[in-house]
This record gives structure tokens, C-alpha cells and sequence, in this order.
């Protein structure tokens, strides 16, 4: 880990650092004072200015990713009927929903398909429409078949109800995603003799292509490598809404490898995010089909990471030529979970279209729209820059390098 | 007459035959070839434009049947709705003519429609399902 940022304390020349506060930057941006500009701007700044003007400069950078994220779903509360049925399954235009929480609570998850799917039955199937593609039809205004059914008690007697619902008839709808923004990830390629369909798309032979799935600098949390910012109560662009962090997520694993700046060298960090779907935007949540693999949901995600210090411009000025990933075989490596890699790329030689394996020149594709992360930080940028949007300090960060926590595999066991 | 996209399929055996070479010489046509797949001892295909004048153009074809060759005319294109796009890239390196690729530095994906050989795998590919067929041939250069 970098050492934390000492301002000096006495002697003339000693070199005081420049120091921010949430407060402080929240103050400007209700001012309209408040310098905001993107993580990819902030790198030619730093370039020609240097971090300590830059720190003095700007107030707040902002990021963006635009994936699938397929740990992603929402929480409804559809209203009592009359007289009143406690929901034992329900289905959203087919879709089932999770019921074991309270009478009319539900959970839709992204990846969850119609009961009757041919999912993989005849190879590769397409998964046409899942839960991901429901949240989008309702943030759509399209009305949605619902239907419910319960095995009836004394207190919620109605065993069947049928109708359709708007996002507007339903009372609370929140988005509430367990895993998004994968900090880093892997690079997908097949070194197999035949073409394999996965979360990462359709990989040819031989290495025929390798997918990443990375906005690189533009990417949250590899803008702020070790979760300074970062933390439950931030702020950010959640599906073309206002969101906020609520967790750290699900296979946060903070404690692998890191290059001299900090950066993980695979997967990493995640986060837990919440925010009301009401306010969100079709354009931003929208369904998603991966042959052969399932339906989930390409979700919009922007976070603004203040300039506290002068340690904060080093971390957002971070560049793709900078941020490196494990390239990985998905034919065998990684379904038998063997940990092997094949190389470690850079984000610049990624994005160039080519990057070089074992000696094969294998073609790249993303998977993540970069095009659309600029858009989420350009977003967030005029939002804050308006006074629209104020930061969130976190009442706790995620937890970092030194949390001592590591994933674990799910072992068979026979009974205690 | 303007050149029309077709997919000719050959039965295994008959892909030594210099088919291509008679549709030029003995009938005159103009020949495009857009994508090969053909290989001695398997089955085939080829996506070609063929142009030339209308009773050469239908006795050319003929011919290819009389061959064993199943002729099939691609009246249909892709279209790319752009308004679905989110320019994710991931048609693009599964496109086998190129006519799907990335635009760089802006990393935006750019369809040519020209370059496309309606193979369709990019309709079954795409997360999104931007890309369309359309009936009366594409016209979704965007
Ligand atoms: S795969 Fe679909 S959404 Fe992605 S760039 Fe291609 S056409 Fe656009
Ligand atoms: S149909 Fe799609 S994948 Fe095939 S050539 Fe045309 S654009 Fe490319």
C-alpha cells in the first residue's frame, strides 16, 4: 500500500499538501464553484500541470462504466389487493420474482428467465428476454402482465390475482444490485478447438478473439484503488438515477495483487449499490442476452471521487497504459477454476484492438461500452457542476488491502 | 442489372468443379465473391454479388443447380437500430467481413453495410439485439 500523504509541519521549504473536505467541495458545488472534470481529462491535466496544481484545481473527478452486471435486481412492494393474498410465487411478463420475504414484497433478479425457457436445450440458446429486460420495459412505461399466486391463510385468504402493472402503480421499486463495478476483470479467450458461448460473449477457437469488460481510466474503482472515497452512503450515478453505495459487494476481495500504483492486477473490489428505480432511465438499465449463457442487465454506473489531496490526483490519473489484466482461457482454465492465466495485458494494448498471447496476435473486443462510460462521467460531471448533485462522505469505506479478506471456494463436505 | 447477393451451398464432392469459372465464361455474369468457406473433402458455401444481363443471369444459375448447387437469393440485410446500440463492441470481433467494427480513439462501433455478407451471426450475438434483419435489403449505415 502507498504511504499515507504527510503534510509537513514546520522548517520553510517543507511542502504542505493540499487538503480538502467533503464539506468544504459540497460548499462549492452549491456555490457553483466547484472544478469537476472526468478521469480521462484529468490525465492530460496532471500531465502538463503537475499534482499539486491539479489537487489546488479541481474539486472532483468523475468516472463511468456502462456493463452487464449480472448480480443486479430490484425489491417491489406491489399494495394489498382486496381482499388480500400473501404472495407464494409471482411472475413479472413471465418472469418469477423471489417471494420468501413479507405478503407483497418481491425480489426480481436480472438473470432469471421464464419458467418454460428452452434455456441451453438446443445449443447455444438465445435468452431472449429475462428479468434485466423486465426493469427495462417498466422504466419503458410499459405495462407488465403480473400475476400471483398463494396457498391462502385466514389473514390473506385469495389464492390467485392476475393484472397488469406500470413502475407507477407499484409502490416502492429499488434497485438494490449485490455486485456491480467489478473493480477489474478478466480477459476472456478460448484456446479450445471449438467456439464457446459465455458471460463474456461468444469466444472463436484457437484464440480467435479474447473480450474484455472494462471501462479502464474511466472505471470507478480503479480510479481509487484502495476504496479512500469510497464506502457505504457515496453518492453516485445508478442507472441514470442517483444511487448511493450501500455495501461493500458480494466477492469483494481487496487483497490479491497490485501493481507499484496501486491498482489490482485481476478482479478486486465490488460494491453493493441502492437506489430508487423510479428515477431511473431505460437507456441506462437495459436487458441483455449472452448466448449460450443467460439473460442480465447492462447497468449505468458513475462515481465522483473527490480531491481531497494530492494522493487522490495520482489515483484518477491513472491510464489505461497503466491498468493491466489477467488474460484467461474459458474453455478449460476457468471452468475447472485451475487459476492459471495466460498473460497480463495492458487496458492501452486492449483497446488497440490486438494483444499478443503466448506469441499469437489475438484480435479484442469489449464488452463495455466506453462510449457510454464517458457519456455516465460527462453526466455526473454537469449534475455536480450544476449543483444538482452533492457528495456523499462514506460513514465507513469499503474494506481495502489490509482487511485481510480472501474469497473461499465452496468445498464438498459429508455430514458433521 | 445490379449486382444481387446469393448463397450458393455445395454438397460435398462438387467444390473441385470450376463452377465460378463457367458463370464467367459461358454466361457472361460478374462475380463478387464476398466470403468463401469451401473446403475438398466437405460441404461449402460462398457469398457472392452476381451481376449480367437477365436470360444469362437465370441460365447461370440453372446451371449451378444442374451442378448440385443450392442456390439461395439473400433478399434480406441487417440493419443496425442505433438508437439500441450502446457501441458495447461486442459484434465486433465475431463479424467475418469486417463490416462491424471499432472506430478508435472513440471507441465507437461503426456498421458498413457494404461490407456486410448477411452471415447473421451478429444478429444472435449482439447483448442487446440492435441488429435487425431487414426484409428489403439494409440500408443502416450509421
Ligand atoms: S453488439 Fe449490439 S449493442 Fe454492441 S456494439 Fe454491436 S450492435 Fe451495438
Ligand atoms: S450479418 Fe452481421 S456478422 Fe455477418 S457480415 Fe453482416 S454485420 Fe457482420
Amino acid at each position: 500500500m502507498l504511504p499515507a500523504e504527510m503534510p509537513g509541519i514546520s522548517g520553510e521549504d517543507v511542502h504542505v499538501g493540499v487538503k480538502k473536505t467533503y464539506a468544504e467541495i459540497n460548499e462549492k458545488i452549491k456555490s457553483g464553484k466547484v472544478v469537476v472534470v472526468t478521469a480521462e481529462e484529468i490525465i492530460g491535466m496532471v500531465e502538463e500541470k503537475g499534482v499539486e496544481t491539479v489537487a489546488r484545481e479541481v474539486d472532483v473527478v468523475t468516472t463511468g462504466t456502462f456493463g452487464p452486471m449480472c448480480s443486479s435486481g430490484a425489491f417491489f412492494n406491489f399494495g394489498h389487493s382486496k381482499p388480500r393474498i400473501k404472495m407464494h410465487r409471482v411472475w413479472m411478463n413471465g418472469i418469477p420474482a423471489y417471494t420468501g420475504i413479507a405478503a407483497v414484497d418481491a425480489y426480481l433478479g436480472v438473470n432469471e428467465l421464464p419458467d418454460h425457457d428452452p434455456l441451453n436445450s438446443n445449443h447455444p440458446g438465445e435468452f431472449r428476454y429475462g428479468g434485466g429486460h423486465v426493469i427495462e420495459d417498466l422504466l419503458a412505461g410499459k405495462a407488465i402482465k403480473f400475476e400471483a399466486t398463494g396457498y391462502g391463510t385466514d389473514c390473506y385468504p385469495r389464492r390467485k390475482i392476475d393484472t397488469y402493472l406500470t413502475l407507477d402503480d407499484i409502490n416502492e421499486a429499488f434497485l438494490f444490485n449485490p455486485r456491480n463495478a467489478y473493480q477489474n476483470y478478466n480477459i476472456a479467450a478460448n484456446v479450445s478447438d471449438k467456439t464457446i458461448y459465455t458471460y463474456l460473449g461468444t469466444l472463436k477457437p484457437r484464440m480467435g478473439n479474447a473480450h474484455y469488460c472494462s471501462a479502464g481510466q474511466l472505471s470507478p474503482l480503479l480510479n481509487d484503488p484502495y476504496y479512500k472515497t469510497i464506502g457505504i452512503g457515496t453518492r453516485i450515478f445508478l442507472g441514470g438515477g442517483i444511487g448511493y453505495v450501500s455495501w461493500n459487494g458480494t466477492q469483494h476481495s481487496p487483497c490479491g495483487a497490485r501493481g507499484e500504483n496501486g491498482v489490482p492486477l485481476g478482479g478486486s473490489g465490488t460494491m453493493a449499490v441502492v437506489g430508487d428505480l423510479k428515477q431511473m432511465k431505460p437507456e441506462w438499465l437495459r436487458g441483455t442476452s449472452f448466448r449460450g449463457y443467460g439473460a442480465t442487465m447492462t447497468v449505468g454506473i458513475g462515481i465522483p471521487i473527490p480531491i481531497l489531496n494530492e494522493e487522490m490526483v495520482r489515483y484518477v490519473s491513472v491510464k489505461d497504459e497503466d491498468i493491466f489484466a489477467p488474460v484467461v482461457d474459458y474453455s478449460y482454465d476457468y471452468p475447472n477454476c485451475t487459476g492459471k492465466t495466460l498473460a497480463s495485458v495492458s487496458y492501452a494494448q486492449l483497446k488497440s484492438g490486438v494483444i499478443e498471447v503466448n506469441g499469437k496476435e489475438v484480435p479484442t473486443a469489449p464488452l463495455s461500452s466506453y462510449v457510454k462510460a464517458k457519456e455516465i462521467a460527462e453526466t455526473l460531471k454537469q449534475w455536480i457542476s450544476k449543483g444538482d448533485f452533492l457528495l456523499g462522505e462514506p460513514v465507513q469505506t469499503l474494506p481495502s488491502a489490509d482487511s485481510g479478506i480472501t474469497g473461499k471456494s465452496l468445498i464438498e463436505k459429508s455430514a458433521p | 442489372m445490379s449486382p444481387k447477393k446469393i448463397l450458393l451451398k455445395f454438397p460435398s464432392g462438387i467444390v473441385e468443379k470450376p463452377l465460378i469459372y463457367h458463370l464467367v465464361k459461358d454466361y457472361d455474369l460478374m462475380v463478387n465473391i464476398l466470403k468463401a468457406n469451401v473446403n475438398p473433402s466437405k460441404e461449402g458455401s460462398m457469398v457472392m454479388e452476381l451481376s449480367g444481363d437477365s436470360p444469362n443471369y437465370d441460365q447461370g444459375l440453372d446451371f449451378l443447380r444442374r451442378q448440385g448447387v443450392i442456390v439461395d437469393r439473400l433478399s434480406e440485410g441487417i440493419v443496425r437500430n442505433i438508437d439500441k446500440c450502446t457501441h458495447c463492441g461486442a459484434c465486433t470481433s465475431i463479424c467475418p467481413s469486417g463490416a462491424l467494427y471499432i472506430s478508435r480513439p472513440s471507441m465507437e462501433v461503426i456498421f458498413e453495410d457494404d461490407k456486410c455478407v448477411i452471415c447473421g451471426v451478429c444478429l444472435k450475438t449482439c447483448p442487446v439485439k440492435a441488429l435487425e434483419p431487414s426484409v428489403n435489403g439494409g440500408n443502416g449505415k450509421q
